[in-house]
């Protein structure tokens, strides 16, 4: 299955959830945000939020600015 | 500062949708040299609330927390930067509320790459969404008295006009403006964002009636950001102090202060 996060095309072996996506890439799950095909997928669904084909996900944290 | 003096700041509030805070500067975390120096800074300028920016975390390293690098007892204000369109900032702002837990965000759309100045279209269009959304909007906006009336029949909870272009330091261009705004509409807070450069900037534009000024390079790019910060600081009381105490008119020609009778002969 591949899937788009931020913008770069990734492969994933067989389905998974945005939960284990974020496992995967190795990110730190505190304060961040996602976005699946441009809706906010709140923090408690991540778990039962399953990808498929073709999914473009946003992964967002914060940097300074003004 | 005198007793008197003090006594009355203490109960000057910076109001934004039923908040209260002590410090009527809002600063910027971009562009510091160090974290360090962003600290240094923020803790010099007695300031309740940051601005942080959202963006794309980088898939190809591992990033530390920029949030970590906060004082943690600072609000954080989320802002849309870099977004063009109504729809890009009302998704910024989304992520945002669900990443920090607030309902506060600096609503930027801007309209131009060169001038960054704001789309006002854009900004009012995506500012009706977010308040129906039930989000505290701060809007950055052309410094125009019609399209503060429209943010603010929009639910809008503060109005933020520009001072001069982002980052430029060029200070107050356009007094009247903000003069005006003051006068149509005393009930607003108005915040001036963007555009100071050094502490007379921020002063004046409190003398001008802004309940607060929000910056991020006067301070970043000082030589000394937390000396610039002290000084910003100090620049925000006295301009509130001076605004409060009402200024004298002003006159074009002299009048002597020392009684003109009783000079020697």
């Amino acid at each position: 299955m591949k899937v788009y996060v931020n913008g770069e095309s990734k492969d994933l072996s067989g389905t998974s959830s945005l939960a284990e996506l974020i496992t995967q890439l190795d990110l730190p799950a505190a304060r961040i945000a996602i976005e699946l095909n441009r809706e906010v997928v709140r923090r408690n669904d991540w778990g039962s939020t399953m990808l498929q084909d073709d999914d473009r996900i946003e992964i967002v944290h914060f940097v300074g600015g003004g | 500062m005198s007793t008197a003096a003090t006594a009355a700041t203490s109960k000057d509030k910076l109001n934004i949708a039923g908040r209260a805070f002590s410090s009527r500067l809002i600063i910027g975390t971009g562009k510091y040299r160090s974290y360090d120096q962003m600290r240094s800074a923020h803790d010099a300028s007695g300031a309740e609330m940051v601005t942080v920016a959202v963006r794309r975390v980088p898939l190809d390293r591992s990033s530390e927390s920029f949030l970590d690098h906060l004082n943690p007892s600072l609000h954080i204000l989320p802002n849309t930067a870099g977004c063009y369109t109504a729809e890009d900032a009302i998704r910024t702002a989304r992520l945002a509320r669900e990443a920090l837990q607030t309902d506060l965000v600096k609503l930027e759309v801007i309209g131009d790459q060169t001038t960054l100045f704001p789309d006002n279209e854009q900004t009012l269009e995506a500012a009706r969404v977010l308040v129906k959304e039930g989000f505290v909007v701060l809007p950055y906006f052309n410094d125009d008295l019609i399209m503060a009336k429209k943010l603010l029949d929009a639910g809008c909870a503060a109005i933020m006009p520009l001072a001069a272009p982002i980052g430029s330091g060029l200070g107050v261009q356009n007094p009247a403006n903000l003069r005006i705004m003051r006068e149509q509409l005393p009930d607003a807070t108005m915040i001036v964002d963007a555009g100071v450069g050094t502490a007379s900037d921020a002063a004046i534009a409190m003398e001008l009636g802004a309940d607060g000024v929000l910056m991020n390079t006067a301070i970043a790019a000082a030589e000394d950001p937390a000396q610039m910060a002290t000084a910003m600081k100090l620049a925000i009381e006295a301009g509130r102090l001076a605004y409060l105490a009402g200024r004298m008119p002003k006159r074009l020609y002299a009048s002597a202060s020392s009684p003109l009778q009783g000079v020697i002969k």
